[in-house]
Parts: C-alpha cells; sequence; structure tokens
C-alpha cells in the first residue's frame, strides 16, 4: 500500500462525505413524504400517513400511475425485442457497418433528451400522429433499447457461440436452438435489460413531455402539480413512491447479473464488454 | 464378430429444420431479418425525427397565427446571432457545463481513489452499487428535493442558520449545486474505473523513486487518469447543456434548455434552430475528447 495512513484516513472521510452527499437528499425525500404540515419547512414537526392515503385516493396520481405503467410496459416489451434481435446480429455475424449499430442504439441516450423530446415531437405534429400512449411508448423504447441491448450483447459475447453450432449439429432447429441453447443463457441478462428498461421509462421525464400531449404520466404529474403549494404534500408522497418503483427493478436487476459486481449495463454505467466498443458501451439517463 | 451394418436412419426432417437449414445457408439473409424491425424502428422514429428537426430549424412561422409554415429560411439562425440574448444563454449554460464538470471532477476523486485502491474488495463492491443506484432514482424527483433542500427555511438555511449565514439557493449557484449533485455519479464511476486499471506498480515505484504522496499523486496519478475525467465529463457536460427541468424548479434564469422548452409551443422554427447550438458544441466536445483518449476509458 502506497497510500499513508493519514491520506487513507482523509479517504475515507472523503467517500464517507461524498456518499452522504449523495443520500442525504433522497433520505429528505423520504421523510417529507410523512410531514405532517403542508409547508415545506425545516425541521419536521410531526409526521402522518394521512398524505399517503390522500395521495392513493387521487384521482389525478392513480390516472398518472396507470399511464406510468402501461407505458413503462409497453416500452420494455419493444425494447426487450429490438433490444435483443440487435444484439443477437451484433454478436452472432460481422457485417459492414457493424460498429455504426451501436452507434445508433446508443444515440437517444447520448445527446440531450431535450432534443430527442423535441425532434419526436415535431415529427408526430408533422406526420400528423396523436397524442396517445402510442406516442409515449416509441419515445420510451427508443431510448431504452440501449440497456437491453448492452446487457444481452454483453452476455452473448460471454457465451461461445459454438454451443448453438453444436446444437444445429445435434438436429435441432433454430427455433429449439434458441429455445434450449441461447436464451436460457440470456435469461438473467434480458431479465435485467427488461428491468433497467422499465426503471429507465418509469421515471423519464425530459422526453416524455414533449411527447405525451394533454396526458399525464407520474413524473409529470409531479412536474405539473410541484409549484402548487396545496399540493406539495401529495407530490411529496408521489415523489416517494417513484423513487422507490424505480430502484426496486434496479435493485433486482443488480442481484440477477451478481457475477460481477456493478455489472449492470445501462445509461452511463463503465461497461465490460468494451473492448472493442467506443462510447456506446456507456452512456447515460438521462435521465435524461 | 460380424459388424453390424450401418443403417441410414429414415430422413425425418421437420420443416423448421429444413427451413433453419436455409437460414443457416444464407447468412446475410439471417442478418436482415434480425436487424429490419430494430434498425427500421431505430432509423425511422429517430434518425428521421431528428432529419425534421433539423428541417424545422429553417421552417418559418406566421408571424400573425404563429403557426409553422413549411416554407425554408435562415432567419432563425440570423436571429440566434443577432439577438444578443441568445448568445448570453448560450454562453451561461456553457459556463455552467463547465463549472459543474470541474466540481464533479474534484467531488469525484476522493470516493473513486477510495473504491479503487483502499477498500476492501467487498466494500468496493458495496460502493459500486451505492453509487450505481442514486444513478437510476428519478432525476426529477431529486432535482425537486434540492428545491425543498434550498429553499429559505430548508434544510440547508437551517443548517447555515448557527453560523449567521444565509444561502439564497434560488440563484445560479444553487443551480450549479443542484447540476453537481445529479451528474456526480456519472462522473465517479469511469473515474474509479480509470484509478482501478492502473498497475499499483507504477505508484510503488514513484514511491520508490522518492515521490512523497501528492507528487506522486499529481505526476503519475493523475495523468493517467485524465482520459476517464474526460470521459465522465461528456456527461456532466451533455446533461447540463440540455437540460430544462432542474432549471424551471430552481431559478428563474434562461438557459438553452428552459429557451427550448418554452420556444417549442409558440416559435417551434428558432427552437429546432437553438437545439443545434447544444448539438454542434457536444460534436466539438466528443472530437476533443477522442483527442484526449477519452473513448478508450469509458
Amino acid at each position: 500500500m502506497v497510500e499513508s495512513r493519514l491520506t487513507r484516513v482523509f479517504l475515507r472521510l472523503g467517500a464517507g462525505l461524498t456518499l452522504a452527499f449523495i443520500y442525504l437528499p433522497l433520505v429528505l425525500i423520504a421523510l417529507y413524504a410523512f410531514n405532517a404540515s403542508v409547508t415545506q419547512s425545516w425541521p419536521i414537526d410531526t409526521y402522518t400517513t394521512k398524505w399517503v392515503t390522500a395521495a392513493y385516493h387521487d384521482d389525478g396520481v392513480r390516472q398518472a400511475l396507470w399511464l406510468s405503467v402501461r407505458a413503462a410496459l409497453g416500452a420494455t416489451f419493444v425494447a426487450l425485442v429490438l433490444g435483443t434481435l440487435t444484439s443477437l446480429a451484433v454478436s452472432r455475424f460481422e457485417f459492414f457497418g457493424r460498429d455504426a449499430i451501436s452507434l445508433v442504439v446508443i444515440l437517444p441516450i447520448a445527446l440531450p433528451g431535450i432534443i430527442t423530446g423535441l425532434a419526436l415531437r415535431t415529427t408526430y405534429t408533422t406526420v400528423g400522429i396523436d397524442f396517445g400512449l402510442l406516442t409515449i411508448i416509441i419515445g420510451h423504447a427508443t431510448f431504452c433499447i440501449v440497456v437491453v441491448y448492452n446487457n444481452s450483447l454483453a452476455r452473448l459475447r460471454r457465451v461461445a457461440g459454438s454451443l448453438e453450432q453444436a446444437s444445429y449439429d445435434l438436429g435441432a432447429d433454430a427455433w429449439q436452438t434458441f429455445r434450449f441453447v441461447t436464451f436460457p443463457q440470456m435469461r438473467t441478462a434480458l431479465l435485467a435489460g427488461g428491468l433497467l428498461a422499465f426503471a429507465l421509462s418509469w421515471d423519464e421525464v425530459v422526453v416524455t413531455i414533449f411527447t405525451a400531449g394533454a396526458q399525464q404520466t407520474l413524473p409529470i404529474w409531479i412536474f405539473a402539480n410541484l409549484f402548487r403549494p396545496v399540493e406539495q404534500p401529495v407530490v411529496n408522497v408521489v415523489a416517494l413512491f417513484v423513487i422507490v418503483m424505480s430502484l426496486i427493478p434496479v435493485w433486482i436487476a443488480q442481484k440477477v447479473t451478481a457475477e460481477r459486481p456493478g455489472a449492470v449495463r445501462g445509461a452511463g454505467t463503465a461497461a465490460e464488454a468494451s473492448e472493442d466498443e467506443g462510447p456506446e458501451a456507456l452512456a447515460q439517463p438521462q435521465d435524461s | 464378430m460380424t459388424s453390424v451394418p450401418y443403417e441410414q436412419p429414415p430422413s425425418r426432417e421437420g420443416p423448421g429444420r429444413r427451413l433453419s437449414r436455409f437460414f443457416y445457408r444464407h447468412p446475410r439473409l439471417s442478418l436482415a431479418l434480425l436487424l429490419a424491425v430494430p434498425l427500421g424502428w431505430l432509423v425511422v422514429a429517430y434518425l428521421g425525427s431528428l432529419v425534421v428537426l433539423l428541417l424545422a430549424s429553417v421552417w418559418n412561422t406566421d408571424p400573425f397565427t404563429s403557426e409553422v409554415v413549411h416554407t425554408y429560411t435562415f432567419d432563425n439562425f440570423r436571429r440566434l446571432f443577432d439577438e444578443p440574448v441568445y448568445r448570453d444563454v448560450a454562453w451561461r449554460t456553457i459556463k455552467m457545463a463547465a463549472f459543474v464538470t470541474v466540481a464533479d471532477a474534484i467531488l469525484a476523486f476522493p470516493i473513486a481513489y477510495y473504491m479503487a485502491r483502499v477498500a476492501s474488495p467487498r466494500t468496493r463492491n458495496l460502493l459500486v452499487v451505492a453509487v450505481l443506484m442514486p444513478l437510476w432514482a428519478s432525476y426529477l424527483v431529486k432535482a425537486y428535493a434540492w428545491r425543498t433542500i434550498l429553499s429559505g427555511a430548508g434544510v440547508l438555511n437551517w443548517a447555515l442558520g448557527p453560523l449567521g449565514v444565509s444561502f439564497d439557493g434560488y440563484s445560479t449557484t444553487g443551480l450549479w449545486l443542484v447540476f453537481t449533485y445529479l451528474w456526480l455519479p456519472f462522473m465517479i464511476l469511469p473515474v474509479y474505473a480509470g484509478l482501478e486499471r492502473i498497475p499499483p506498480s507504477l505508484l510503488e515505484a514513484s514511491a520508490d523513486l522518492g515521490g512523497k504522496s501528492l507528487r506522486t499523486f499529481f505526476r503519475v496519478t493523475l495523468p493517467l487518469t485524465f482520459p476517464a475525467v474526460v470521459a465522465g465529463s461528456i456527461f456532466t457536460f451533455s446533461l447540463t447543456l440540455g437540460d430544462y427541468i432542474a432549471p424551471k424548479l430552481i431559478t428563474s434564469q434562461q438557459f438553452i434548455g428552459t429557451v427550448i422548452y418554452d420556444n417549442h409551443g409558440t416559435n417551434l422554427p428558432v427552437a429546432a434552430a437553438f437545439t443545434l447550438v447544444p448539438i454542434v458544441v457536444m460534436v466539438v466536445y466528443l472530437l476533443v475528447a477522442r483527442r484526449l483518449h477519452a473513448f478508450e476509458a469509458l
């Protein structure tokens, strides 16, 4: 160990402070959700669960929740199909322009979300597509493909293509090979990719505002109501709910791909499959 | 010993097997079938949309109805150049992105270094997850949390109260703090990966040759980690450049994102033209980053 004892103490302290900095706002969100007062002052005097009940019975919240769930499920489904197909093509074939594919897949989250959002919105209005669930799903699926693609591709690179060849040699057809050889090896990677796609879609707001028209997903509901003082307590509860519901899938995704800790490959995580890729393997969320 | 004559099994080849063989013999066709739908989606829905956005930047608006008129003009760009307000907004946003990037790079180092070189493997894995998880937590909610923290009656002013200081959180400085917070994990992860890649023997060699801790850090560690910092800065820079949610929540000041957002309903062509500022800045940024070998550090 080159670092002196003192250096290590300082580093430990620095790491602890940074972690506190990262988590403090999240803890505060959790506390404010149970704040009895309508005003958002600190410290909180009394705690209550009455705003949880209020949020539960709020029609606007319920509609937004339902829309968010449908949009996230739709986007996850599309992203799973498209991401898997792309990863199979890139991992099992060599062809001209293969590197360009990774770039096109990553672009929707590499460019600022406002550009993706405005581009889609302009196209919808120009072509004459009415805003609805479909327009939200198109936008979300477009930037969710990359998380499925990255997870699936990383897995396919690790499992040898020779197993599939062997399956063909033993008389299986393409479907049987996929069903009994390829798919079982990809299962956890697809589960992780799907969960991350769900999490990404579930709390997306930057693009969604442009593609939702008059409808509200849960994050849009928060954005529309957070400036209204009377709605503040319910916004707090919904905010906590959104954050918990986005962390649960990420946590499970982390667990199912835990052969390598931190190997959840999403938008914005340093990549393990980056030997022959550029920035493709990385890029974010954008959140956005 | 008589050898059993080998009997050719009767061919029971089903249609699935025949089809599979057909595709196996025509890999180009299999590839085309695999890629048709996903590429079609991305090219039509996404790249197509970007082209429409670029077209929209040279469209006109009717001065009376503010309806979009599909005639071509470069007036939108002239307006962006001529009216100083757009230049100010662009400059302010780029400066903000630069300050956020510097703050994140400085904040990322201690924890990344601790993870890469001091922590036990178990702690390290826990820390990677601990940094990774908030990255996925709703960014709107995190920005909203900061809105309550920075308010006059919020946590920050409560903590500063005993010191007799008060901080106007809803300011450019407040927004800088929020951006720094929001994108910090995007900097920590690549810097951690970059530090982990440095062979420990190099640092030991530096120490053996008499380099003190700080000297080793500035002469060996930092130069070797620089590409990783640039890699992380791609995110901190790009995300700040296009954001409109955090500025809306924290300040009344205009940034590139808020100008685009506020104009997209009333004057789409100008909004579309303004999106070219972050696009051009990011393209230049990526080209420079590539020269600095940042892509290998991703």
